[in-house]
């Protein structure tokens, strides 16, 4: 493979995701009557984004150790109870800096 | 050129746009640490306008740029985007090609979701939810770029557990995606396939495998006694 410049390589990367995101965007709407609303298919796409982002953090979860654990699960629990996506956030980057700071 | 209805689109998602600002200025902050130039963030605001994707697009982004990775995994992320176009057939129903085309660019979570409310009042048009678009785009971008400035003077990011930021954010994101006890073995399988899938493979693709190995169960075994899930309530 040719090695590209980084500019190139910014352009190209940026280009992809924004032609795949548009094109679900539109190809929603455009084949609306076509996709299914019942079956495995549907529950498949139902469950897709839950289950995407467990795989986005069960591995750094796994990475930040103990204390990655505990904040996560401060972040979770705070997420349930108060529904405040920024909060709960902050708390658990707040446990894991705190523990940091020792 | 500011119609009645895209003003009255913009104004509904004021409130909603000041969290997307907040949201975004975490991203900023991190697409700093990464070396994205403020261009290359705001080419990516205006072009791809998918938060958590580009949360993902800035965490997998490390020079030589893994495009392949980095697109699949934008793919995956944003297939609701099907469903959520889909969904707003009625609204576009007797409208021209170009005027789809134009409005469905501007379609992110939050301003949807205001049509689709407003839609139950019978007060929502294309042109609503083209001015909520504007609304959450003017707010994604002020608050990325503001994160931006602020990031690019951080010094020691560890110390703050700024590395730990993406995890806590999608963290609290999935949990408030829990639809009740069908969703246990499809996300335990999720999390088990993806750490698995850490371990043995290069690069990122655990994320994809992971989240289709989740979704799989479902489709595959659908719950017993569970009737329409949709009939659930959140």
């Amino acid at each position: 493979m040719t090695t590209l410049s980084l500019d190139t390589q910014v352009l190209i990367t940026i280009g992809c995701a924004a032609l795949v995101t548009y094109g679900l965007r539109l190809g929603g709407l455009l084949l609306a009557s076509r996709l299914p609303r019942s079956g495995g298919w549907k529950r498949f796409m139902d469950a897709l984004p839950g289950t995407i982002l467990i795989s986005l953090i069960a591995p750094g979860i796994v990475s930040a150790g103990w204390w990655g654990g505990l904040g996560a699960l401060a972040t979770a629990i705070c997420a349930h109870k108060t529904g405040n996506v920024i909060l709960s956030m902050v708390l658990g980057v707040a446990i894991v800096a705190l523990q940091r700071q020792w | 050129m500011m119609s009645g209805g895209v003003r009255k689109g913009f104004m509904a998602n004021l409130a909603v746009a000041v969290s997307v600002a907040a949201y975004g200025s975490i991203l900023g902050v991190l697409a700093a640490q990464k070396q994205i130039t403020w261009v290359a963030l705001l080419a990516m605001n205006l072009s791809v306008f998918a938060g958590a994707a580009q949360f993902v697009m800035v965490d997998l982004w490390l020079p030589p740029l893994p495009i392949a990775e980095i697109t699949l995994a934008v793919l995956v992320i944003n297939f609701r985007y099907l469903l959520i176009g889909a969904s707003l057939q009625p609204l576009f129903e007797g409208k021209s090609l170009v005027h789809k085309v134009l409005m469905m660019h501007l379609v992110a979570d939050e301003n949807w979701a205001m049509t689709m409310a407003e839609r139950r009042q019978g007060g929502a048009s294309t042109h609503f939810l083209f001015g909520g678009g504007l609304c959450v785009l003017l707010a994604w971008c002020l608050g990325t770029l503001a994160g931006h400035s602020l990031g690019a003077v951080v010094q020691n990011p560890e110390a703050y557990g700024l590395d730990f930021v993406f995890v806590a954010v999608f963290t609290a994101l999935v949990t408030t995606l829990w639809r009740g006890q069908q969703d246990l073995t499809p996300w335990l399988v999720a999390a088990a396939t993806a750490i698995l899938c850490q371990q043995l493979l290069p690069g990122k693709w655990y994320i994809v495998l992971g989240g289709i190995g989740g979704a799989l169960v479902p489709a595959c075994f659908p719950s017993k006694g569970a009737g329409d899930p949709e009939a659930k309530p959140a």
